[in-house]
């Protein structure tokens, strides 16, 4: 067993039980952590593939924004577990039907017929100095820079969009605006004026 | 845009009170230090010191306290207990002279209305309790540390005597 | 390794040899390892007595003195106090995940250690990605302060939790992005790469083309570490301790590990990104043993990041929480954009300092 075996074997294992922990676990903010030990896992493996740019990425984006975010809303979320778990056993046939289906259809897409080891050569490796970063983004902002451009404009609407949607001033709230009080200058708020020292006059002198 | 916009981005951008505020940090970096080397070197105490309670004896061995319990009076805090017995000559003495150091807070106002100068407080303020019950300055305990320190007492209420 | 097989004994040579090969790659990875990790620890030790040190000199005081000559055996002595303390651990937390949470926030700190080249080729692994790689490790350390504070089961914990999630995503972005800057300057995300791109001494180095970048980076950076004057995470006057509240002994030592770790790590790297690294301020005199590049060039900037930390901690008062998310989401973030506009028109243009690297880069490509 060589050294690259060892990592496959232990990430893609790793990767596997993290992810039957995302659906088992009771506790939300388990199932997140496990969410992202699996990602953590993928990425090695995508590692193992030489596509360490994706595998980072994943890392950057998902493992270290996004859910952190998740991570933030499950945390808040009050979930009543036994609520939840009543009617379990009554949906339990529907649910597993439509995960069988789901299996089969799975199996048929992306089964060995399709997928299978004979169907893709293993791929050789690169020199060293290939960089899949450089790779990418020359496809990336060439061939592919017209759905690349949509996609992000896409994205950027859906940003403003979400944020117009949830965004409401209420009227009476009172808020700071630091960038207001940041630009208060000394002379705005303090004058120094100079004048005589006063002295009280004494009385008996007349 | 009005000139103090200009002034207000240049200087924000340009971390001028930034630096100016890094500056003077660095500068106390070199500057001398004032840091006392507490076990070894101490400053100087006033002989007003309010410290450590004490009861002082006249010179031929006789405990001044005559019991008359102003101290227990004015105390504030109340933390003075006093018992009062004749002792076997006749003398009017305590029999229970206690102070509780907790309770105590150092005002020296039991020094102030002593009229034979029995309590006073030392420059002693290196003391400490290991066990419950040692709070309480029993009469045996403070005439103890007036024996002990009769010396510097005495030094301390001559130094003071011209400004009383 | 082959200095090594040269001094060892014949037997354990064949020792060696009759290994399987994952063994062996472990084995010499492990030792490398090692011998980054043991010195860093002990910097990570030495900076807590720097800082203690530092501090009191700039409030006039003289700082720890008493264990050791000087105070020098104090980080030692602090090690040991901790390590004989009682981890308690409280009621009704998850028990699992309060003592992860201070592996996982000190792991990625050491983690990013494998792509910081000291010398010209002197690194744990020669990661093409090296910079992203870092990216994406930094950014893991937020979860051991999430999992900390969620994990304890407070609530001043979990405030500093929110607190210091919400801080490290807003810095993140500004930090990546000020990071663009410089892979931009560079045309790679190979970190040797970097360095080798800052060739010629002192005005070369990308702090001159990449100023506002440099400033940002280096600021986010505080704020990403949780430092002063960005510590609303722990914010003592408010939230006792933030997330590491209901921490002791040695999972509380951890937490401060990881936390003087981060330091040295931003330090190391605003170094190796805007200073040159390795390289030498007298671009000229590359020969010479002391003036010439070296590690020592390395430990010395890197030493002058790590002062700058503690010098702000020194002076600026904490900032308010809102103004924190200001300066992130407001300043930062619009500040780096401009400015990697203006470079890649510079670039484009092939206009100052920018115009020779990016030829080479192009060329290289």
């Amino acid at each position: 067993m060589t050294f690259f075996e060892v990592v496959f074997y232990a990430f893609s294992t790793l990767m596997v039980v993290a992810a039957l922990g995302v659906v088992s676990a009771r506790n939300p903010v388990h199932s997140v952590l496990f969410l992202v030990l699996t990602f953590f896992a993928s990425s090695a493996i995508w590692l193992l593939l030489e596509a360490e740019f994706l595998a980072i990425t994943l890392v950057l984006v998902y493992v270290g924004a996004v859910m952190v975010l998740f991570l933030f809303v499950v945390m808040m979320l009050d979930i009543n577990v036994t609520r939840m778990r009543e009617g379990l056993m009554r949906y339990a046939p529907f649910g597993i039907a439509i995960a069988i289906l789901l299996i089969v259809q799975m199996v048929m897409v992306v089964g060995p017929e399709h997928f299978g080891l004979q169907a893709f050569p293993v791929p050789e490796s690169h020199a060293a100095d290939y960089s899949n970063t450089k790779e990418l983004g020359r496809v990336l902002y060439t061939d592919y820079v017209y759905a690349f451009e949509l996609a992000s404009v896409i994205l950027l609407v859906a940003i403003v969009a979400a944020i117009t949607l949830t965004m409401r001033r209420r009227p009476n709230t009172r808020y700071q605006k630091p960038s207001a009080q940041m630009k208060v200058l000394k002379e705005d708020r303090l004058r120094i004026i100079k004048m005589k020292s006063e002295t009280i006059e004494p009385e008996n002198k007349q | 845009m009005t000139m103090r916009t200009i002034k207000y981005y240049l200087k924000s951008f340009l971390f001028l009170e930034l630096i100016k505020g890094l500056m003077v940090t660095g500068g106390y970096l070199f500057k001398r230090k004032i840091t006392l080397q507490y076990p070894e070197q101490k400053t100087p105490i006033s002989p007003r010191f309010r410290g450590l309670h004490a009861q002082r004896r006249y010179a031929n061995g006789e405990e001044r306290c005559i019991a008359c319990k102003l101290c227990e009076a004015v105390c504030p805090a109340l933390a003075i207990t006093i018992d009062v017995e004749e002792r076997d000559d006749g003398t009017r003495r305590t029999s229970k002279y206690d102070i509780d150091l907790f309770k105590c807070i150092y005002c020296g106002f039991c020094e102030e209305a002593c009229p034979v100068d029995a309590i006073v407080e030392t420059d002693v303020f290196e003391y400490h309790f290991e066990n419950r019950g040692e709070n309480i300055m029993t009469k045996d305990k403070l005439l103890a540390v007036g024996d002990k320190y009769e010396e510097s007492i005495a030094a301390n209420r001559a130094a003071d005597a011209p400004y009383r | 390794m082959e200095w090594l097989f040269s001094l060892a004994p014949d037997f354990m040579v064949d020792f060696w040899n009759w290994l399987p090969q994952w063994i062996q790659v472990l084995a010499e990875n492990l030792l490398y390892i090692v011998l980054i990790m043991v010195p860093l620890m002990l910097c990570v030790a030495y900076v807590t007595y720097a800082e203690r040190k530092i501090i009191g000199y700039m409030q006039v005081r003289l700082g720890p003195n008493r264990v050791g000559p000087k105070g020098w055996l104090q980080p030692i002595a602090d090690a040991i106090k901790l390590m004989f303390k009682e981890v308690i651990v409280p009621t009704n937390s998850n028990k699992f995940l309060f003592l992860f949470a201070p592996i996982l926030t000190l792991g990625p700190a050491l983690a990013a250690w494998a792509v910081i080249p000291f010398f010209e080729g002197v690194q744990l692994s020669n990661l093409n990605a090296g910079l992203l790689y870092i990216l994406a490790l930094t950014s893991m350390g937020v979860y051991g302060v999430i999992i900390a504070g969620w994990a304890s089961n407070s609530k001043y914990a979990i405030l500093g939790a929110l607190r210091s999630a919400a801080q490290v995503v807003a810095y993140e972005i500004a930090m990546g992005f000020a990071l663009v800057g410089v892979l931009m300057a560079s045309g790679s995300l190979n970190l040797g790469d970097i360095i080798a791109r800052q060739e010629g001494g002192f005005m070369s180095w990308f702090w001159l083309p990449l100023l506002p970048l440099l400033a940002v980076y280096f600021i986010s950076g505080v704020a990403e570490t949780n430092r002063a004057p960005f510590d609303v995470a722990e914010g003592e006057s408010e939230i006792v301790a933030g997330f590491h509240v209901d921490y002791s002994g040695m999972a509380f030592a951890v937490f401060f590990l990881a936390e003087y770790a981060n330091i040295i790590l931003i330090a190391a790297l605003t170094s190796l990104m805007f200073f040159g690294g390795w390289m030498s301020p007298f671009g000229s005199m590359a020969d010479h043993a002391l003036l010439g590049d070296g590690t020592h060039w390395f430990i010395l900037k890197t030493m002058f990041f790590i002062y700058m930390f503690l010098w702000f901690r020194a002076t600026f008062p904490r900032y308010r929480y809102d103004q924190i998310m200001r300066l992130g989401w407001k300043v930062f973030i619009p500040v780096t954009i401009v400015w990697l506009v203006v470079e890649a028109v510079m670039v484009v243009m092939q206009v100052g300092p920018w115009a020779v690297d990016t030829a080479a880069s192009v060329a290289g490509a």
